[in-house]
This record gives structure tokens, sequence and C-alpha cells, in this order.
């Protein structure tokens, strides 16, 4: 009985998170011309993904596509719940950011037999029959370490300490942004990165795992965070120990979201590397070609570049988030 | 008795000191900079203020039979409030004012669904937990509020030679100390703890108790989210205060408080907050791989809640002292 009620009581807050979400597009129900696109969202844990939402929103409604959209509050069973529903809909194309790599096999599979094509967004998942899905649009979280361990290599010289700051245990930029990075120092036997530690992706993370290695680690010349808000935090830590974020200690960064570029535009980040959750128009385009029986390329990359300081102070009153 | 049960947390806070000390002879170290302390001990200080401030709040909860489960949300209600508060122009000390009235009435609302309703405490508060988080996610739209105001980042970062923090929470810690212990005040909490109908039955407003403490440790809740939201100038209500509330409970277990209700040690409370961040300092400072951080801290807790469990300390005792009567291990395992 009670799970009965509990049953009920997701399904309705699932739908209410879907009819909030679809908004203005429930008006134009029952133009049958029109593409029809279920998207399952993580949640709205942070800036970027808020971004992400948005400009996915914005670029149904320019490309007159209708949106059914949910937000998973980072839970699995809600996405998988999401996608069970679009398929029940019988919506054209489903997209969605799996919150974790494993356990999609099956609703995925519900997908395929009812000829509804996949297209995943921003992260990947971890099963062995690639015909689930599409293709894969998002960022490629190694080459992001590889460019910040690039401009790393280039823009020192002599022995540099470094210390990272990395994401939360186990996530998938955490881990590949790591092994980027790792990658192109390596051509540098004198860039030793002396301590790596999880700030969990947050602020507080940030500052509490840099106050501990300043003390551990006096001579440090670089930090490199896996996110913005973990080296907003670190510059915290910094100040407090009475140096200058930026240039006794240099500071590199993943994401380029607002708060990070202006801390770059201030000369407090040496170097953000972009990761953009801007990818509504490109995921539009990939699901006109995919519902059109088109081939399109199994992994398409997010456009994507990076910020020195004179380019975040021209980029930044444009920054939408 | 909990003076005998706060031997091993005291051990364990010991010991990790010594592991960090060998590892990284200048963790000890203290100097002046900008005219206040600053050091590793100052850091753990300081980032175990908010835990602390909310095992606080937790002990008395728990002594009363309860337990609150919504102090991590409404931390970063309280962030959440301040900061977008702030951001809109209006000026630091409303700000707090503000935040904490809500906490208030959060604490209020946590009182009344256990003391009035007389629903179970584990899900009474679980609907804050929950739904407050949401709130907190509503405020700020999704983002990371950020606040620069010289006045309210002195809350989770400013210093009076110690950080304000950590004063604040042992202002807090000290008074509630006297105010219960110099009064019957503590009695009664323990006495609802033990049997709320007895307690009733000797003249004992249960009700009105259970409420107020729930109410405080609201209010506790939001001070400690104020200083995590002041130590990094931003509200992020999605991570503010994650998991404290598991934290603060360790901290009250650790402590030999039972969660059975009833005695509780403020002094063991203030241990426990102690060992959990000194914990977090040490992984940082001598280096534990992060795909074994967790399982180290695990090891350590459960070290620690092996060797106070009474029946470890009732062999232990026996080991060391045969020719104790037994009217003495007794007393042991009963308290």
């Amino acid at each position: 009985m009670l799970k009965k009620i509990a049953t009920g009581v997701s399904v309705l807050l699932l739908a209410t998170l879907t009819a909030c979400g679809s908004g203005g597009s429930s008006a134009k129900d029952g133009d049958s011309g029109e593409l029809t696109m279920g998207f399952a969202q993580v949640g709205a844990e942070s800036g970027w993904r808020t971004a992400n939402t948005k400009s996915i929103q914005q670029s149904a409604k320019t490309a007159g596509i209708e949106l059914k959209f949910s937000d998973a509050q980072q839970k699995q069973e809600n996405q998988i719940k999401a996608i069970r529903s679009y398929i029940q809909q019988k919506v054209d194309v489903i997209a969605f950011s799996p919150v974790v790599e494993t356990g999609w096999d099956a609703v995925l599979l519900e997908a395929k037999r009812a000829r509804i094509p996949v297209i995943l967004t921003d992260r990947a998942v971890d099963s062995d029959d690639d015909t689930l899905y599409e293709t894969f649009l998002g960022s490629d979280f190694v080459e992001e370490g590889e460019k910040a361990g690039e401009w790393l290599v280039q823009n020192t010289e002599g022995p540099v300490n470094v210390v990272e700051l990395q994401g939360t245990t186990g996530a998938a930029p955490a881990i590949d942004r790591k092994k980027g990075f790792e990658e192109k120092i390596a051509a540098r036997p004198d860039i030793k990165i002396k301590a790596s530690q999880s700030g969990d992706f947050t602020r507080s993370g940030g500052k509490q795992v840099m106050e501990a290695l300043l003390r551990s680690h006096p001579d440090v010349d670089v930090v490199y965070a896996h996110n913005d808000d973990m080296g907003l935090g670190a510059i915290e830590a910094i100040k407090a120990a009475g140096k200058k974020p930026g240039k006794d200690i240099k500071i590199i960064t993943v994401d380029a979201v607002k708060d990070g570029m202006q801390a770059l535009a201030d000369g407090e980040i040496n170097y953000i590397v972009e990761c953009n959750p801007l990818l509504g128009d490109q995921l539009m385009e990939l699901a006109k070609k995919v519902v059109d029986g088109e081939k399109v390329p199994k992994r398409v990359v997010t456009e994507e570049t990076t910020f020195t300081p004179e380019q975040a102070k021209k980029a930044l009153p444009d920054r939408q988030y | 008795m909990t003076r005998g049960r706060l031997l091993w947390p005291l051990v364990a806070l010991g010991a990790l000191i010594v592991l960090n000390i060998a590892v990284e002879p200048s963790f000890v170290e203290l100097r002046i900079q900008d005219g206040h302390l600053f050091g590793s001990m100052v850091d753990i200080l300081r980032n175990g203020a908010p835990t602390l401030l909310i095992a606080v709040g937790m002990t008395l909860v728990i002594a009363t039979r309860g337990i609150d489960l919504s102090v991590g949300a409404v931390a970063a209600i309280a962030g959440a409030i301040a900061c977008t508060y702030i951001s809109g122009g209006g000026n630091a000390a409303t700000a707090v004012l503000l935040a904490l009235s809500v906490c208030v009435l959060l604490g209020l609302w946590n009182g009344f669904l256990v003391s009035v309703l007389g629903i179970q405490p584990i899900i009474a508060t679980l609907v804050l937990m929950t739904a407050g988080r949401g709130g907190a996610m509503l405020l700020t739209e999704g983002q990371i509020v950020t606040v620069k105001d010289p006045l309210y980042r002195q809350i989770g970062s400013g210093f009076l030679v110690l950080p304000i923090a950590i004063l604040i929470s042992l202002a807090v810690l000290t008074a509630v100390a006297l105010i219960t212990r110099r009064t019957a005040l503590g009695m009664l909490i323990e006495a609802v703890g033990i049997n709320p109908k007895a307690g009733e039955l000797a003249g004992v407003r249960s009700r009105t108790i259970i409420w107020t403490v729930y109410v405080f440790a609201g209010l506790c809740a939001g001070v400690a989210g104020l200083m995590i939201s002041s130590n990094v100038n931003a509200a992020d209500a999605n991570n503010a205060g994650l998991w404290i509330e598991m934290d603060a409970i360790l901290a009250v277990v650790i402590g030999g408080t039972s969660l059975a209700g009833g005695r509780y040690s403020l002094a063991g409370t203030m241990l426990g907050a102690l060992v959990i961040q000194t914990l977090t300092t040490t992984v940082y400072t001598i280096g534990v791989p992060t795909n074994v951080t967790l399982i180290f801290k695990a090891v350590v807790v459960i070290a620690v809640c092996l060797l106070q469990s009474p029946r470890t300390t009732r062999m232990l005792r026996a080991r060391r002292k045969t020719a104790v009567p037994t009217s003495r291990s007794q007393e042991v395992a009963a308290g």
C-alpha cells in the first residue's frame, strides 16, 4: 500500500516537473508536423547545469521542436521513469544526460524497441552495446585536462610544484580531467604534482583542501582545479595564507562560469579551459538529423575554447552563466 | 559513565594529531599573521565550527530521544537567504537576522510536528531535509550566489585572534552547558528522553521542552549555515551543509551520548566534532589517496565506536583489573 502511494506521489511529482519544464511549448500540442523531444535532465545542481537547461529550452523553441522536459533531481530512478514516460508518449526523439554511467541498458533497449532514437548529452553511458543510442554530444573531459596541461607546459619554466584539486571521486569529469592533464605534463619531468585531493567540485571543499595543502606543501607554485568553484575556494585559502593568487601561486581551472571568469579577469585565476553547457543548438540540429534518418557521428564534441585574462575581460559582458 | 567513554575519542584525537605531526612537523606551528593566529590547528577549529555548533543543537534533540535530519537543509536555507538578500543590495546585519528568523520558524515547524502531532522525529525532520534544500535552490534559482560584503565575511572567515566562527560555537556551547547544567533544565531534558510519560507524570512539561530543543537546533543550524556560506562568500544551495547532519549525529555519538535519549555530554560532543574535523584535515595533510579516503575515515570512526562500546570497555576493564568487584562492572555497563 505504502509503496503504491509512494509511486503515485512520485509520478505526480514527475508530472508536475514535466509540466513546469515544458512551459510555453504546451500550447502547440496537436501540431502533428512538429518534432517532439523528451529531455531528461540530471537536475539543477550547479550554475553550469542551469545554463545547460536554459540553452536546451531556448534552442528547442527557436528550432520549432516541442520539448518535454523533466528534472531528475540527481536520481537515476527518476531519469529512468521520465524516459519510460517519454516512450509511452511516443515522442520522436529522447535526449538525456545520464546521472551515472551504468544501469541504462534495460530502459534504452525499451526505447530501441519502440524505435525512438536516443541522444546522450554531456555525459556518456557505460554499455557494451553502442547501438542503444544514436550519438553522444558532450565535452571531451580528457581534452579539457590536456588543454590545461598544455598551458602549464608552455607558460612555465624550471621546476614547478603543482597541487591538484580533484572533482568528486569517481565522477567522469574528475577522472578524465586528471588523466588528460597528467598526459600533457609528462613531457616536462620538472613539473611535479605534489598532492592531489578531492574538493568535491565545491567552493568549501576547494578552500578546505587548499588550506591543508598550503601547510603541507608551502612550496606550491600552481593549483590545477577541476572546476571553477574549487579554484575560487582555493583563492580564498591562498589569500588567507598571505599570498597572492594568480601571482605567487598560479591557478588553472576548468568550466568558465561567470564567477570564475570574473576572477580570471581580475587576475586571480591565470587560465580557464571552457566546458560549454550551451549545447542546445547542436542538440536540436542532431535531433532533426537523427529523426530524418540521416547518419550522424557516434561522438560529437561540443565547441569549446580556452580563456586568458584578456579574453575573459572581453567575453565577460555577454557571459550567460 | 561518560567520563570513561570520553577516553577513547580523546585517544583518537591525540593519535590523529600525532600522525599529522609525524608526517608534517609544521602541523603544530602557530604564528601570528595579520594580527591573528594562523596554522593547521586554527584551520581545524575554524572548519569544525559549523559541525560543532550543529552538534550542540543535535545533542539536546538526541537527549530528548529525538533526531533532527533537517539541519543540513536549514543551514543551506540560511546561507541562501542571507546571500540572496545581500546580493539584492541589503545590508549584512538585516540579512543575518532575516535568515535566523526563518531558521527559528523552521525549527518551530519541526518541533510542532514532533511534539504536538507526535510524528516520529526521523520522519518529521526528513520532510524538511528534502524540501528545505529544494526551497534553498528555489531561492537561489539553482545558481551559486556570490556576495562581497566585508561584514558578512567576518562570520565565517573573520578573526578576533581566534576565528570568529569557533568563538561563536564555543560561546553557544558554554551558554548551553551553563543553562542546562546550572539549572534543572538539563535534568528535565534528560527526563523527557529517558521516559516522557514518567516525566509528564512528574510534572515535566515535555511538549514545551521537546518543542524548544528543535527550535534551538534550527537556530544552531542557521548560524552554522551562515558560517559555511560566509566562509566562501557564497551560497551554494546544492552543497552547503550537505551531509552535515550525519557528521553532527556522529559527533554526538562519539561524544558518548546515546541515540536512545537521556544522558548527554556536551564536552563529549565537542570532542566528537573535533575528532571529525581533524580526521578530514588529516586526510589532506598526510595525503591519503582520494579513492581510499572514505575507507580511511570509516576505519577510524569504527575503531573509536568499537573501543567505547560498553562491551569492549567491560572486557578491557576485566582484563586490566580482574580483582574489581562485580558491582563496579555493572555500573560501567549501565553508564
